[in-house]
């Protein structure tokens, strides 16, 4: 995937040849495009208010006292002025029953998303290593397979794979409570690993295409030099490996983040373990009125992906490229 | 949220981060004690077997698993192909699938269409970063965020009571009937598809604006200097030039909204006939305990991505040997 998604130049085999005419035919077309472009641009601006102006109603609504959100629209703020904080305090730290605490379900969602990149970064890193640099039988085979498990919707796993957890996993968890009461019997473990499996398939494969890239002779002469396999790993491989990582762990933290199927299903849906989404989700559908607290809601859960979005929008845009297939 | 509950999720995550590191690290340290003869099979077993046993067991075992249950009733007993006539019978199935047809139909032509003709319009015009940035910017927001975006948008106030819905405000200005769209079939559906379209369109935007400025410019001034109105340089030069790129688009949108659950989920749960495959497998599985039902449901979805994938996979193919 190209390094410029979003701000591409001009390719550069186009360069060399242009220059010499660019002059001539820019300045003509640059006079034709003028010409032509004036209903395209006004379309342009159309189609970019249209789909920037709900988000900004949402957002501004959310700074407008209760009383004013429910019996004005947001486009009469000026005749009808007011500005609060308050809708952010009360979703947030308000500890009545009847308030949201979104606090809880915002660490929840931290919570789940950082192991749940990690891990599957870790264990996939791993095996496309293996498959890149490791010769052994089946190795094509297998990899076909992997990829191919893309395909799988997660909705197939579901069902099988929580009454595992509730088999296997559960006592467990009711041991480590035991052991440390700090720790609620519904804990993180079973979304990070739903979250880990569901992962795999498309980060073996993605990594594996940039890993197995890596020039044969750096690896060859390590292992020459009496490296093993897990310090090659570790020393060459991750850090030439970098730039893919980030790109996926960039997608896969935002998945996770953005994330309301398998939170549904995997976390109970107590303030334990519930993300901010399922919150969300729930607070929609018993308060579906209380815009003072939805709006602000909404955006206490943006505002992780929105930062991350426009801080990494380069390495996001590719891991987005890369990882359209997903689910 | 007290301080013990707090310090108990802090203490989760760390132990949680350490035990895998430290799983991890044991495994690398013995492995280099192993004795010489076979290391490298113990080698390839350390790197390659996490991933392989949580797969086999977390995906390959439980998509078969399902595929068993999608022939038994809700008390795990044989009943052949029940569910799936239920399915194909019921009326409230029928309309779930009826709308998933319609979404997979709608959604991914015209989000590209918009996202293409947009793309082609800011091409190369001043600040089309952040002409970019407005529209791809739905694409980091969650569907549950989007979803409450939208219900704003199309809020209801009965009676004489301002709207606060802009949807609603606008026909009012027009001195039209404010309408409860969300309750209101079959136009709801058509809603909830436009937020789908809302998220998706920043995706096919970036993809085709990529794949546009890939058509070299020489084939579009070869085609200036014969005189072609814009039109025609675009269905003859950049359309043909930009075909893989929009195959990639309208599959992975496809694809996509064959799977939407929590824009339904979020707006509607299902109701006033809005439901879909994915929302109905989540509604039967696991609201109703209608595990068979459920389980037919993610079959179906499963049957229906299935040849999208390998053509998006086919086409994909094709485009690496061209390069």
């Amino acid at each position: 995937m190209s390094d410029n998604v979003v701000d591409l130049p001009i390719p550069g085999t186009a360069k060399g040849k242009a220059d010499s005419t660019a002059e001539v035919v820019g300045k003509a077309s640059r006079v034709k495009r003028r010409l032509t472009s004036r209903t395209a641009t006004a379309v342009a601006l159309v189609i970019a208010v249209l789909w920037t102006l709900p988000t900004f109603g949402l957002f501004i609504s959310s700074f407008r006292p209760a009383g004013l959100i429910s019996t004005t629209g947001w486009w009469t703020i000026f005749q009808n002025p007011g500005f609060t904080l308050a809708n952010y305090q009360e979703v947030l730290f308000s500890t009545s029953q009847s308030s949201p605490q979104l606090g809880a379900y915002f660490v929840n969602s931290l919570a789940i998303a950082i192991p749940a990149t990690l891990f599957p970064l870790v264990i996939a890193a791993m095996a496309a290593y293996a498959f890149a640099w490791i010769k052994f039988k089946w190795s094509g085979a297998l990899f076909v397979l992997i990829f191919a498990l893309q395909i799988v919707p997660l909705q197939l796993a579901l069902i099988p794979l929580l009454q595992m957890f509730t088999q296997f996993l559960r006592p467990g968890q009711i041991w480590i409570h035991e052991l440390i009461p700090m720790i609620p019997e519904q804990g993180y473990l079973p979304v990070w690993i739903a979250h880990t499996i569901f992962a795999l398939p498309l980060a073996i494969f993605l990594l594996h295409n940039f890993i197995s890239e890596i020039p044969g002779e750096v690896i060859e002469a390590a292992r020459v030099d009496g490296a093993s396999h897990g310090q090659v790993f570790f020393r060459i491989v991750l850090p030439l490996a970098v730039p893919a990582l980030a790109s996926f762990a960039i997608f896969q933290f935002l998945w996770v983040w953005n994330d309301l199927l398998v939170a549904l299903i995997f976390s109970g849906g107590t303030q334990d373990v519930a993300p901010l989404t399922q919150r969300l989700a729930e607070l929609t559908g018993t308060r579906g009125q209380d815009w003072q607290r939805l709006t602000a809601a909404a955006f206490v859960s943006l505002v992780v992906p929105l930062i991350v979005f426009f801080s990494l929008q380069r390495y996001f845009v590719r891991g987005l490229l890369a990882g359209s297939t997903k689910g | 949220m007290t301080t013990a509950d707090l310090l108990g999720k802090i203490i989760q995550v760390v132990a949680a981060l350490a035990a895998f590191s430290l799983v991890i690290g044991l495994v690398l340290f013995l492995i280099d004690k192993a004795p010489k003869r076979g290391r490298d099979y113990w080698q390839l077993a350390f790197f390659l077997l996490p991933a392989l046993i949580l797969l086999a067991v977390g995906l390959i075992y439980p998509a078969f698993r399902t595929s068993l249950l999608a022939f038994s009733n809700s008390s795990g007993e044989w009943v052949g192909g029940e569910n799936f006539v239920w399915m194909f019978t019921q009326p409230a199935a029928l309309i779930t699938l009826g709308n998933t047809v319609i979404w997979v139909v709608v959604v991914p032509i015209l989000s590209t269409a918009i996202g293409l003709a947009y793309a082609l319009f800011i091409d190369k015009s001043r600040g089309e970063k952040y002409f970019k940035a407005l529209v791809f910017m739905p694409m980091a927001i969650s569907f549950v965020g989007a979803g409450i975006i939208w219900r704003f948008v199309y809020d209801y106030k009965s009676g004489d009571s301002a709207q606060i819905g802009l949807l609603n405000q606008i026909l009012v200005w027009f001195g039209a009937e404010p309408v409860q769209w969300l309750q209101t079939s079959p136009i709801n559906t058509f809603l909830l598809i436009v937020v789908m379209i809302w998220i998706q369109t920043g995706f096919a935007m970036v993809i085709c604006s990529a794949a546009i400025k890939g058509v070299p410019t020489e084939q579009i001034e070869a085609a200036q200097l014969d005189g072609t109105n814009p039109w025609q340089r675009f269905t003859n030069v950049t359309l043909p030039g930009i075909r893989g790129s929009l195959v990639v688009v309208i599959t992975t949108i496809s694809i996509a909204t064959l799977k939407v659950f929590d824009i339904v989920r979020t707006m509607t749960a299902g109701n006033f006939d809005t439901s879909v495959i994915a929302n109905e497998m989540y509604t039967q599985a696991f609201r109703a305990g209608e595990q068979g039902r459920g389980a037919a449901l993610a079959i179906v979805l499963f049957l229906l991505v299935l040849p999208i994938v390998i053509y998006n996979v086919r086409v994909l193919r094709q485009q690496r040997e061209i390069r």
